[in-house]
């Protein structure tokens, strides 16, 4: 007779568990199959020069930050000062200049500042797809060999750079330059 | 219907002047070589799912990115990828996340039972209930005296 009085509460608990656990969810929060895969392939103009073609070899060869950001999101505006400090950094960071026009873009950049080393101009999305973007501002973080670390959808904080991104570079830099001593230790071998 | 069809037709130089490599808009109309691609096509459209306007296929979102992804879609049916392949485009691209129809792995098995579960669980309660039922019913043991007491308030009503 206990049990049976039992059973309901325990069940109703269970699911408002359940549902508690949901509402601390963000169901924007998708996780990025991409991140452990190479950065996907692209050829698009450069956003400053309509001759030149950019790839995603373009993107690779240091750890850098890749950043989707357009004129007319607001978000990408607001995160853009924390771009600028990195950039002023050290930090190497491309971007995608997602279904953009060009003259607002150049405008906006040459007003605001411009912390992109590498813009590729990608007005339809082409790219933004093959890239996995959903909205932006998107950030990629890539290792020296171009494979994508760590995806952020959504605006970059302070915070989130202090406690997850920074920390990431710093890490990958290293892998680097431990790849590098290692390759050059074989090629004295060898010679 | 018959209106909307006119209207498309009447559309139709406008689209192709402005060339199929534009984002599919809703209800665009579309050439394809043969059925076998209108039919994978149409499929495709349904089953995946627009990842910023979550609750929609990429057939009916009016968002950008779905009208790229019907787009992409389009593209690769024309260019003779089959179905399975661009499923798995999409979903190496933005995860399981886009499928209407998740795929039974370890991650999901428990999505897929639940209805099963659930309904094994009714049963169960069901059950129980109808048990206790039967055994009201058939209880037989009254005393004498209480059979007496039954009746008489029976009948004095």
């Amino acid at each position: 007779m206990k049990l049976r009085l039992l059973l309901p509460l325990l069940a109703t608990l269970a699911l408002l568990g359940l549902l508690f656990v949901g509402l601390g969810m963000n169901s924007r929060d998708l996780p990025s199959p991409l991140v452990g895969k190479p950065a996907p392939a692209f050829a698009l103009e450069a956003l400053e020069d309509a001759e030149r073609l950019i790839t995603e070899q373009d993107f690779i060869g240091e750890v850098a930050l890749v950043n989707v950001w357009a004129t007319w999101c607001s978000t990408c505006r607001s995160e853009k000062p924390l771009l600028m400090e990195l950039a002023a950094g050290g930090i190497p960071i491309h971007a995608f200049n997602y279904r953009d026009e060009r003259d607002a873009a150049l405008r906006y950049l040459g007003v605001s500042g411009n912390p992109y080393r590498t813009i590729a101009y990608d007005p339809r999305g082409d790219a933004g797809i093959d890239w996995g973007v959903y909205a932006t501002p998107e950030t990629y973080v890539l290792d020296a060999e171009g494979v994508i670390r760590y995806k952020r959808i959504g605006p970059l904080s302070r915070q989130l750079l202090l406690d997850e991104v920074l920390p990431l570079v710093e890490k990958l830099r290293a892998e680097q330059l431990r790849a590098e001593k290692l390759r050059e230790a074989r090629g004295v071998a060898q010679s | 219907m018959k209106r909307s069809l006119l209207l498309s037709l009447l559309g139709l130089p406008l689209w192709l002047a402005a060339g199929l490599a534009m984002a599919l808009a809703i209800g665009q109309p579309v050439e394809f070589d043969n059925e076998a691609q209108k039919l994978q096509y149409d499929t495709l459209v349904r089953e995946l799912r627009c990842t910023v306007c979550q609750s929609e296929t990429i057939h009916e979102s009016n968002a950008e990115l779905a009208a790229d992804m019907r787009r992409r879609v389009y593209d690769m049916t024309l260019a003779g990828h089959d179905a399975d392949a661009i499923i798995e485009f999409m979903v190496q691209r933005y995860g399981d996340y886009v499928r209407y129809r998740p795929p039974l792995q370890a991650n999901t098995w428990l999505l897929w039972a639940s209805p099963f579960l659930l309904m094994f669980g009714g049963a169960l309660v069901w059950w129980r209930i109808v048990v206790g039922r039967r055994g009201m019913a058939e209880r037989p043991d009254f005393t004498e005296q209480e059979r007496a007491v039954l009746e008489r308030l029976r009948h004095d009503a």
